[in-house]
């Protein structure tokens, strides 16, 4: 086989430049993938891997031009092409599987209209084409009926959706595929069989595939080679093992390190903790007449961290929200410190409100953007605590626990990556000093290695004795961090206890599977070295 | 579906209900007295009295009221004060005048001010955009019988002599010319820069761009993705801007002297010949509350997730 045919995706010297200011996005960037192999492109956010991913379909976002470079895909140099040349090429040489389908399938068509109009080739009848539909369905695992041709996206389930935008992309055929965190969003066990499903149709069709991620764990688990990047630049490339084992980067070492390991011994027995802080027993709640949560009992007490760990929809927010009093339809009995809360916050008092301090999942809609830092963390505490003798004081004592310098008081929220927005929102927290923070999936909006940090400025809070409801789908995250765990399904405790218990000798058939579904990463010895 | 335009109806109807009370409290406040406008210079005392006793003037606020809304339900918008015709047959010729007078408006300035708000979403930030969203500025913030004023300075008699500046009964059909220009005009500008802003939303989209990178040709990501996200939200503003222009044809058929219902009512009012008032005004509200009903129904149509679940 000679070169030009196995390899399907050639890249050099690629840069792109933003308008107006110049700046390279991403710098010379050479990088090739072989048919049939799978390349990780790892990277945080920032660090240009979505540029450069939409730069292999010659697509470039507004304000955005690329400006040197070759661009080979199947023998063809798509800085070469005009637009129509492109675009001919584009869903048959090179497809794109984006990172949301939620918000990438379009919501006013049906899926048969969607998945037939990539299969742009006017050779095709149209029962040919809906035939290929079909047949790329079924590779997909999702039903090839009319009825679900027929359907809308918001029809489908997240992982449905995701399978859609695959087949999507599969269904011309294409000698390259683009697949920019498919996965992201996804609980487990749909991870799983999304990247299954990806592992295969990549081999059977010989197609190249280029994997964008910000999770190594994930890339590890797929790719054959990986490249890292760093502030617009590949800093590393060789193959999966090379450098999962033997990285040479620091960068590389640092993202590997952030991973979460999913342990499965070694846990301390916490044994038996100080009086719970916070007794819920017999919980029950729901929206209307749609029952989401029964039966529940958790308790927490100071200085520990309970995990709730469940996938989308099993119910963990809508508990987290009602111990808050932001979700006042439930039933049970909610005991804080002895006394029992009220459904709703407005009944609570003032002093049980300012204990109970809850940080959102995602802080780029949780911060005020027509707010400074400072007023973003006075705003709870003047209305909880009083007005404060020295507000200079208090808001530099929050920033300084959520490890941010005191000169970002001064700051608005898009001054702030979101690591940094996240932090704000804690301190804006633990501002009041609360006795007890639920954290509603506070990393899942952030990249791995931010997670990290953000995991250990959580310890730091908990040594200091606060107690934390840690609300997350993350399994490793939670052998790292928690000392007990409360596994949610289908708004029910399946499995509860001590996670050297769950992990080591899980009981229910669901925790088994989502310790067996999570991506298996061993690090390497080099990183400890 | 069904069941959304249905409580729509039942919620349009209820309006309609709300102005026919706010429409008779405000024609019960008009100051002077019909009676005494009737007769005029032959107003005696005893003539007056006769008369108010004829038209039933004298019944508390509540019992006219009813008789009144008893009448309108039946079809029978009462008898005119002043010249003695039934209102409804007075008013059709009007009514129709104005209807048609919407109607081009509508048809003038609807495809128009779409066309140009999406094409200035995909010149943005570009000449094109720039002197749409300046013009648009400008004209709107013009009240509409100056618009209509400019426009006759301009291409009326006294101007460029293109086209009647005033309505006449045995006129051409270019004498309609300047009203429906003068009304496309004031409705157009708030359709352009809805379109233009949910154009520019839906075109970065991800599901725009997605249609990009399948390799869509530029019309089909236009004609068959973008377009058809954002009718929803524009059909609201067009049909709140239609809707507007069945109260704003009042000025502009007093301006143009055009035969409408509009200048019914300005006559009416004049002569506080009520009835009269009462029907125009609920017609006017009536054509308000349909045009939003249809938006309403568009609206709830151009979304699939509506449209499914009520099935």
């Amino acid at each position: 086989m000679t070169d030009e045919q196995s390899t399907a995706l050639s890249v050099e010297g690629l840069t792109v430049i933003g308008r107006p200011s110049d700046v390279e996005i991403i710098s010379d960037v050479s990088v090739g993938v072989e048919r049939g192999r799978i390349l990780g492109l790892v990277g945080e956010s920032g660090s240009g891997k979505t540029t450069l991913g939409l730069s292999l379909l010659a697509h470039c976002k507004r304000a955005t031009e690329i400006t040197r470079g070759r661009l080979v895909v199947a023998g063809h140099d798509l800085t070469d092409l005009d637009e129509r040349g492109v675009r001919e090429l584009r869903g048959r040489a090179v497809a794109y599987i984006p990172q949301s389908p939620a918000s990438a399938l379009n919501p006013a068509l049906r899926l048969g209209v969607q998945l037939a109009e990539a299969l742009h080739d006017s050779t095709r009848t149209k029962a040919d084409a809906t035939a290929r539909v079909r047949e790329v369905l079924r590779e997909v695992a999702l039903p090839d009926d009319d009825a679900f041709l027929r359907r809308y996206p918001h029809q489908l389930s997240g992982g449905q959706q995701q399978r859609v935008a695959i087949a999507m992309a599969f269904v011309g055929r294409p000698d390259v595929i683009v697949l920019d965190e498919p996965t992201t969003g996804l609980d487990v066990t749909t991870q799983k069989h999304v990247l299954e499903t990806i592992r295969a149709m990549t081999r059977d069709y010989g197609t190249a595939g280029v994997y964008i991620s910000h999770d190594m764990a994930v890339v590890a688990d797929l790719a054959d080679e990986i490249a890292v990047m760093y502030r617009g630049r590949i800093v590393e490339h060789g193959g999966a093992q090379e450098v999962l084992s033997a990285p040479e980067h620091p960068y590389t070492r640092k993202l590997l390190a952030a991973v979460p390991l999913l342990r499965t011994s070694g846990h301390e027995d916490p044994g038996e903790g100080p009086e719970p802080l916070l007794r819920v027993s017999g919980l029950a709640a729901g929206y209307g007449r749609t029952r989401v949560l029964e039966n529940i009992d958790v308790s927490v007490s100071p200085g520990e961290c309970v995990a709730l760990l469940g996938e989308s929809g099993s119910g963990k927010t809508t508990l987290s929200r009602s111990l808050a009093g932001l979700h006042h339809e439930f039933t049970g009995e909610v005991l804080f410190d002895g006394d029992r809360l009220a459904t709703s916050s407005y009944r609570r008092t003032a002093e049980q409100r300012r204990r109970i301090q809850y940080v959102f999942q995602n802080p780029y809609e949780a911060l005020n953007p027509r707010k400074r830092v400072r007023d973003q963390i006075l705003g709870p505490y003047r209305h909880l605590v009083g007005r404060p003798a020295d507000a200079d004081d208090v808001v530099a004592e929050a920033l300084e626990k959520a490890a941010l310098p005191a000169s970002y008081a001064d700051r608005y929220p898009e001054q702030l990556s979101g690591g940094e927005r996240q932090r704000v929102c804690i301190a804006r927290a633990v501002a009041t000093r609360p006795d007890m923070l639920i954290c509603d999936e506070i990393t899942s909006a952030l990249d791995v290695s931010v997670q990290s940090e953000i995991v250990a400025l959580l310890r730091g809070l908990q040594d200091e004795g606060m107690a934390l409801l840690f609300v997350t789908h993350n399994i490793a995250l939670v052998s790292n961090i928690a000392e007990r765990v409360a596994i949610l399904q289908g708004g029910r405790v399946a499995e509860q206890g001590t996670v050297g218990q769950i992990m080591s000798a899980p009981e229910h058939g669901y925790t088994r599977a989502l310790i067996a579904d999570t991506p298996d990463f061993e690090p390497a010895a080099a990183i400890e070295s | 579906m069904s069941r959304l335009i249905a409580v729509r109806l039942f919620f349009g109807a209820l309006t309609l209900w709300a102005v026919s009370l706010v429409v008779f409290a405000a024609t019960q406040a008009l100051p002077g007295d019909a009676a005494l406008q009737i007769l005029g210079r032959d107003a005696t005392p005893e003539r007056v009295e006769a008369l108010r006793q004829q038209l039933s003037l004298n019944d508390p606020v509540a019992v006219q009221y009813m008789q009144w809304l008893q009448g309108v339900v039946q079809g029978d918008l009462g008898t005119s004060f002043s010249n003695r015709q039934p209102v409804a047959e007075f008013l059709a010729e009007p009514v129709m005048n104005s209807l048609i007078l919407m109607g081009w408006s509508a048809l003038v300035a609807t495809p128009i001010a779409l066309s140009v708000g999406a094409f200035s979403a995909l010149r943005r930030d570009r000449s094109f955009d720039h002197t749409a969203s300046m013009g648009t500025l400008v004209i709107a913030s013009i009240p509409e019988f100056v618009v209509g004023i400019l426009l006759i300075l301009l291409l009326g008699p006294g101007g460029l002599d293109l086209f009647p500046s005033v309505y006449a009964r045995e006129g051409g059909i270019d004498q309609w010319i300047l009203p429906v220009l003068t009304l496309s005009l004031a409705v157009a500008p708030p359709i352009v820069r809805m379109m233009r802003a949910t154009m520019i939303e839906v075109l970065e989209s991800e599901y725009v761009q997605q249609a990009r990178l399948k390799g869509m040709s530029e019309r089909t990501v236009l004609l068959r993705h973008a377009a058809p996200n954002a009718i929803g939200p524009v059909a609201q503003v067009v049909a709140l801007q239609l809707a507007w222009l069945a109260g704003g044809v009042v000025a502009i058929e007093f301006l143009f002297n055009f035969p409408g219902v509009g200048k019914v009512l300005m006559d009416a009012i004049e002569n506080r010949d009520v009835p009269l008032i009462q029907a125009s005004v609920l017609l006017i509200a009536g054509v308000y509350i349909v045009v939003n009903l249809i938006a309403d129904v568009i609206g709830l149509a151009a979304n699939p997730k509506v449209r499914v679940a009520n099935r």
